[in-house]
């Protein structure tokens, strides 16, 4: 295998022209298939290192940009054409827009498409004619700047999250102000914004835009958003200025540059403290916190002291009701109804003691009346008999001796006086 | 913290809505805190809410200010409306 790659291309026109009258080619040991052939030329090809890694100037034609996303065109000049093709993936990094007719320097690796015998260009990029020279002059400042330490991480300093004074630089006429303003004014219009109009393009931007940032940085804003919208590689020169890069490493005050595209790089971005993709994302980038942000911690703490207090008032209710049942329970109320209590069972029985006497006392009263009774004289006067007593001395007169003189005689119902003759 | 603080306390009204939202942050952890005696955290309570109505009506009536340096001096920009 490895021998057969040193061959050359005549070589193989000259071993295979005999071929075609030959009545055995299946005794040459030459003989290819086509696919082996052209996969020989690939491996040719594609194992050139200089062919791999190619920059080709020429002409668009025949573009054509099928809904695959991958972009078909041929490169060509006067002479020759050269087929090529550029995948989606690649495409959609292009930040220019290609046309027939369109001059451009196409950079890319030679392949062969084997189904058509075609050999053919895979590009990668895409810039316009003479930006090699400027991407050359962007290389060198870029890495002179870098080996100052312009663009270390360790300078890089803190974007404020919640700014009140936010100073911008870009040009006052340009929609990337009117697209800043509208996001600030969406996401944090407390801010003040401070604007340092400056041209952003041209021989005259350079200085415009570090007298700008200068004027900027002595109002002390919180931040700056240094700006321009869309354009191209030559727009945002004035961005690669190393006048303007130096002014912006040495801003004391937090700088976010928002310059082009999401696809555009400039030296001010590397030596800002931080990119933003475009000059709506920078705004975007100087206000982490939101008004809505705001709003919602405002309305928190609301609902957070409201629940604090009711959790203090709460407690201390709890607090107030285990204390009151304490003295509830410490209380001489108690003891006042125990003691009542006691003095009432204490009547009741003193009561009933007092009653039992009383019918006892009763009984024996009627007993010895009834008893009494029996015993009265009286009542033996009721069946005729009469107690006689003598008048003078009072004594009873039991015997016929004794009635002597004036006697009184008592029977049932009184009494009278007798004389015994 | 808020014996001492209850001695100069602006009117509400005066505050701005950065003093307004710190003082307001102060008052959730005071409360938090749950050492004040009852009195003292009703009227915390109290100045807590007012604070927070400040904040709502500061942050409803945002308008975004922009000026322009000119020179050393800063004046009102004129947006272009379109």
């Amino acid at each position: 295998m490895q021998s057969l790659l040193t061959f050359h291309l005549p070589q193989f026109s000259i071993i295979l022209l005999p071929m075609q009258f030959s009545l055995f080619p299946v005794a040459l040991p030459q003989t290819l298939t086509v696919s082996k052939l052209t996969f020989l030329i690939r491996k040719l090809l594609e194992e050139n290192e200089s062919l791999q890694d190619v920059w080709v100037q020429g002409e668009i034609s025949n573009l054509s940009r099928p809904a695959s996303g991958h972009i078909y065109f041929t490169l060509k000049d006067a002479n020759a054409a050269l087929k090529c093709v550029m995948w989606k993936t690649s495409a959609a990094r292009l930040n220019i827009s290609l046309r027939d007719g369109l001059a451009v320097e196409v950079h890319g690796k030679i392949g062969v498409y084997e189904p058509q015998g075609q050999y053919q260009l895979y590009v990668d990029q895409i810039r316009p004619v003479g930006e090699g020279a400027l991407y050359q002059e962007f290389m060198r400042l870029k890495a002179m700047l870098e080996a100052e330490g312009l663009f270390d991480p360790e300078h890089k300093r803190h974007i404020p999250e919640l700014p009140r004074k936010i100073g911008i630089v870009t040009s006052a006429t340009g929609a990337a102000l009117r697209d800043m303003l509208n996001t600030l004014r969406r996401r944090l219009p407390l801010v003040e914004v401070i604007l340092a109009p400056s041209s952003v393009q041209g021989t005259e931007a350079p200085p415009a835009l570090v007298k700008a940032l200068q004027s900027l940085i002595y109002q002390s804003p919180d931040a700056i958003i240094l700006a321009r919208g869309g354009g191209s590689i030559e727009d945002l020169w004035a961005f690669n200025d190393e006048r303007v890069v130096r002014a912006v490493a040495a801003s004391n005050i937090p700088i976010i540059c928002g310059v082009g595209h999401e696809t555009d790089f400039t030296l001010c971005d590397f030596a800002a403290d931080l990119r933003a993709p475009t000059p709506t994302a920078a705004a975007e980038l100087a206000t982490q916190i939101t008004i809505q942000d705001l709003a919602a911690l405002v309305s928190n703490f609301k609902s957070q002291i409201t629940t604090h207090i009711a959790s203090v008032i709460s407690s201390k209710r709890n607090e107030l009701a285990s204390f009151s049942s304490q003295l509830r329970f410490l209380s001489p109320a108690r003891l006042i109804q125990s003691e009542s209590q006691r003095v009432d069972e204490l009547s009741r029985r003193a009561l009933s003691a007092l009653v039992h006497r009383i019918r006892l006392q009763t009984k024996h009263f009627e007993g010895t009346q009834k008893r009494l009774a029996a015993l009265s004289p009286l009542s033996v006067l009721g069946r005729g008999y009469a107690v006689v007593t003598r008048k003078d001395d009072g004594s009873v007169v039991s015997r016929v001796t004794q009635a002597v003189g004036e006697m009184r005689v008592r029977v049932s119902d009184g009494e009278f006086e007798a004389h015994r003759k | 913290m808020p014996k001492s603080s209850s001695k100069k306390e602006k009117p509400v009204e005066e505050l701005s809505y950065e003093e307004a939202l710190a003082e307001l942050e102060a008052i959730v952890s005071a409360l938090e805190d749950g050492q004040s005696q009852l009195e003292e955290a009703i009227r915390l309570f109290e100045r807590g809410q007012a604070l927070g109505a400040r904040c709502g009506a500061l942050l409803e009536a945002a308008e975004l200010k922009v000026k322009q340096v000119v020179g050393e001096d800063v004046t009102d920009f004129e947006e272009e409306s379109e």
